[in-house]
């Protein structure tokens, strides 16, 4: 029996922390920590809500943009405020362009190198990987030559024995099955996809100024300005067609490069579909509104909980049943940690009691995380795209269920095989792909509403605080590239008085609750083969299957009230 | 730019960079360094290393924003960078090895490359309760960069929280942040504001650095004076609207679908520096105010405390404002014009080493008088 960890777990956003337990090969039981702290709701008290989108944004720089939203949703909820159609449908196309590329780039950059050993593609015969390549795939960058240029490339690179990134990887690992034609093939799209997202995002440059971090959301619309005529607005006809174009290259990437790789990668790796599920609980709240935010029946992807696996019944969700324990978690509840509270309630006091630094382990028998254990109806939840595929698929989207069940044919799979390590990263493919194939129909919409002259872009009735209630508080929520995000805000006389944010990774990567019950990564590394425990890849795989985003996960509402600047008109 | 007397070096060769590549981003560093084309020759030699210079990357509190950006460079793309001209051996974000490999990994840099690496940190170091607010492997953030980077030949604080502790140390800084200078007192640090860093810039930097093995000129925080030297209402391309007295009065309105001046919607242009209206982000496509949102002056020093409220009309100072006379208006932009004169002539003086603080000063003083 031996204690493994993991820390820093790479390749994901912020830091986590594994720890587990491995007993003939195979983990008997993990303990997830995020083991930084930032505090950015209790900075937020006290400042304007129309600036809260600003400062919320930054909780994460790889999912920007998915905390601006949840904020504005928030405060528009608080305020009651509707925002013009042509503001739904410019951030439903940032929040998709965000989603693609944050898929791809976890695809590629964040996840494959569990699957693709880099220095095996040295072995390739570069005919048989244009073989391979043009086999299952119309992409056009496929030649012998082009892939042999690769191979020179990643060969020049190991023989200055100057590895870069790549150099402490786990290369050899016997847990690496790919054909060394596979790895090259998959090499080569890395550095594509590398190209790929830089120039896909530009859509964000044109409707935020510049990606990450936008700067164009508003409470009660966008400042992205519409014009059929006019070169100085952001959105005119010429834009309109510059982002086509990205939407259009980024669907044919999906297509051709994204789907035809997870599906390559998936046949050499069955197993994996075996391993890694989890809970069994699925959480979605729902995204991309088709009309009113307040109506999710019609959103795009459908809102609610799946439990125990079971896809025959999709419940629906209520925010008053979100609630998060601090048993594990470095805090303080006044009243004891061994009960819940709903975030409205939320009360915190950050309190750190694990071992003095530098340490080798936590006491994980008591508290060992800055996460926060959230649950719902007292029961820990999956979040992410599994999670809102299954939701859809449940509620009977037919889209989302001829794209599932097409895939799982392909593959030869049943449907219990989505829930495992290589299930999720299946779903996250095709939700890019459900995505990239909308974002353009999405964008000619808001094209032909600039084309007609309807031109509304902010609902600006309740900018000035004066119009404001003395106190109110709202919801605001979002399905996020990692998951279900919530953002709640209380105001009080033009100002923040309380703010939280339930973010995905939090649901995911929290730690035990008071019941002892495991968190999604804690509960999905049960009996994962540890090959080797001093190169913990196969823990990787599943941990990164979750799509890690700690900075996000990590936050603390104080009771201290403090007051820095008020909303002034 | 290189002329076809100037061959691809052989070391850029076997690394499979191509010739057209390699010119454009020449062209594209010297150009943002506002160095003279003769300096072309010395860039590419020092590129075309046999042995790579090594880099390091640290993340502490941070969103990765600025990791992000980096990925978004085009001239050099990330993967020329990491590939072919640095050896870019620590950084969390996209590193291949985790745990106990990563670990020992930043450790033989530190071992092997003493006094030779270049330090990069993002996030800024929490100081409060001995540093546990962030701990990596076990150990606090302050332990890390403290060995890190006294033991570098060079450190680059990309984006706001690195450089002064930004949103993290906005009030009430519940972790006791602080950038990196001010956590490893003593250490040299070019200091790369913004929320994010402008990779565009960073790239030029480690360009410079590469070349002439020493940091572009600063101003007096450590800023390079190429990317902050100058005011960004002067370079604003809205600035025309703003002389002429047409604002944004409302979201929406027809001012603002024909790209009148944001001023009144809280604008912070005409107290920030930076030059984000001329390299713009994402491969040149776009800046904010050009997308229609006012300047959050996220490249000046504290902002987050010291710009905020970010809606709020700036403040009436004296020669400036919607209301001054047309007199009065021109007064200001010759002022602003003169100020950034200065902070031109400042930039294009990096190739000759000169770090003349005073005129910093004068230029810097609209964005960041207003004190922390």
């Amino acid at each position: 029996m031996a204690r493994i960890v993991v820390d820093p777990v790479t390749r994901i956003e912020g830091h986590l922390r594994i720890e587990a337990q491995v007993e003939g090969g195979m983990i008997s039981d993990a303990w997830s920590s995020g083991t930084m702290f930032r505090g950015i709701e209790l900075i937020l008290r006290g400042r304007d809500p129309r600036e809260a989108w600003i400062w919320a944004q930054r909780i994460c720089g790889v999912c920007t943009m998915v905390h601006a939203l949840a904020s504005v949703n928030a405060v528009e909820d608080a305020l009651g405020i509707e925002v013009p159609d042509n503001a739904r449908l410019v951030r439903n196309i940032i929040a998709a362009t965000q989603t693609v590329q944050d898929h791809v780039i976890h695809f590629y950059h964040l996840h494959a190198l569990d699957w693709v050993d880099v220095v095996s593609a040295l072995k390739a015969d570069p005919a048989k990987t244009s073989q391979l390549a043009q086999s299952i795939s119309d992409w056009p960058l496929s030649s012998e030559k082009y892939f042999k240029s690769v191979q020179d490339r990643v060969s020049a690179l190991v023989a200055s024995k100057q590895l870069s990134l790549f150099g402490a990887g786990y290369w050899g690992h016997p847990a690496y099955h790919l054909p060394p034609e596979a790895n090259l093939m998959a090499v080569a799209h890395y550095l594509e996809a590398l190209q790929f997202q830089k120039e896909f995002i530009r859509i964000h440059a044109v409707l935020g100024g510049k990606n990450p971090h936008l700067q164009t959301f508003l409470v009660g619309g966008m400042a992205t300005s519409l014009d059929p005529n006019e070169p100085g607005a952001t959105v005119n006809p010429e834009r309109i067609d510059f982002l086509i174009e990205k939407a259009k290259a980024a669907a044919t990437f999906v297509d051709q490069v994204y789907i035809p790789d997870v599906l390559a990668v998936a046949g050499f790796y069955r197993d994996w579909f075996e391993r890694g599920e989890g809970l069994g609980n699925f959480m979605s709240y729902g995204a991309y509104p088709q009309g009113s935010i307040k109506d999710p029946a019609n959103f795009f992807l459908q809102q609610g909980i799946i439990l125990n696996r079971d896809l025959s019944k999709v419940y629906p969700f209520e925010p008053k049943n979100v609630t998060e324990y601090v048993t594990h978690s470095w805090y303080e509840y006044s009243g004891g940690d061994q009960t819940a509270k709903n975030p409205f309630d939320g009360e915190t006091n950050p309190k750190f009691t694990g071992p003095k630094p530098p340490y080798e382990f936590l006491n994980v028998d008591q508290k060992y995380s800055w996460l926060k254990a959230p649950r719902y109806q007292d029961k820990p939840m999956e979040v992410g795209p599994l999670a809102r595929l299954l939701v859809a698929y449940a509620s009977g989207n037919q889209e989302v269920k001829a794209l599932v069940n097409g895939t799982l044919a392909k593959l030869n799979a049943p449907p219990t095989a989505l829930f495992s390590t290589l299930g999720r990263i299946a779903a996250r493919a095709l939700e890019t792909k459900l995505l990239a194939d909308h974002i353009v129909e999405w964008i000619q919409h808001l094209g032909n509403n600039i084309a007609t002259g309807n031109v509304k872009i902010h609902n600006g009735e309740k900018w000035d605080p004066n119009s404001w209630p003395k106190t109110t508080r709202g919801f605001g929520f979002f399905e996020a590239p990692r998951g279900s995000l919530g953002h709640w805000v209380e105001i009080e006389d033009h100002a923040i008085k309380n703010y939280q944010a339930v973010v995905p990774s939090t649901w995911n990567a929290g730690p035990r609750d008071a019941h002892g019950q495991r968190g999604a990564y804690e509960a999905a590394l049960i009996k994962t083969p540890v090959a080797d425990p001093d190169r913990p890849l196969e823990l990787l795989r599943t941990i990164h299957s979750f799509d890690p985003c700690l900075a996000c996960a990590v936050h603390v509402v104080d009771a201290r009230g403090h007051t820095y600047s008020r909303a002034e008109a | 730019m290189i002329s076809s007397r100037n061959p691809l070096p052989a070391a850029l060769q076997a690394r499979g960079v191509s010739r057209r590549q390699f010119v454009e981003f020449c062209t594209s560093m010297v150009a943002a360094l506002a160095l003279p084309p003769r300096y072309v020759g010395a860039v590419m030699k020092a590129l075309a290393q046999a042995n790579r210079p090594v880099l390091v990357w640290l993340e502490f509190q941070d969103c990765a924003g600025n990791s992000e950006s980096m990925l978004r460079t085009s001239n050099p793309t990330v993967a020329d960078f990491v590939l072919d001209f640095l050896s870019w051996e620590y950084h969390e974000l996209i590193m291949a090895g985790a745990g106990k490999q990563a670990e020992e990994a930043l450790e033989r840099v530190v071992r092997e490359h003493k006094g030779e690496y270049i330090a990069v940190v993002e996030g800024a170091i929490p100081t409060a309760d001995d540093g546990v607010y962030c701990t990596i492997a076990g150990k606090t953030a302050l332990e890390i960069a403290t060995h890190v980077c006294t033991n570098s030949a060079a450190n680059v604080a990309v984006g706001a929280c690195a450089w002064d502790g930004g949103l993290v140390r906005a009030k009430p800084n519940p972790t006791g942040a602080v950038g990196l200078q001010e956590a490893v007192p003593g250490v040299k640090v070019v200091n790369l504001g913004g929320c994010p860093h402008n990779p565009a810039n960073t790239a030029a930097v480690l360009t410079h650095y590469l070349t002439f093995h020493e940091m572009p000129a600063l101003d007096q925080y450590n800023r390079p004076l190429f990317a902050y030297g100058n005011i960004i209402h002067d370079q604003c391309e809205r600035r025309a609207h703003y002389d002429a007295g047409r604002f944004v009065e409302e979201w929406g309105d027809e001012g603002h679908r024909k790209g009148y001046c944001l001023y009144k919607m809280g604008c912070k242009g005409p107290e920030a520096t930076y030059n984000c209206p001329t390299v713009r982000w994402n491969d040149g496509t776009s800046w904010p105010v050009k997308a229609g949102h006012g300047c959050i002056a996220c490249a000046s020093h504290r902002f987050w405390d010291t710009k905020s409220p970010f809606y709020k009309r700036l403040p009436s100072v004296p020669g400036f404002g919607v209301d001054v006379t047309a007199d009065e208006i021109g007064w200001v932009a010759t002022g602003a014009v003169a100020a950034a004169m200065v902070a031109q002539v400042v930039g294009n003086a990096v190739r000759d080493k000169i770090r003349p603080k005073k005129a910093t000063e004068e230029a810097d003083k609209p964005a960041d008088s207003r004190g922390a």
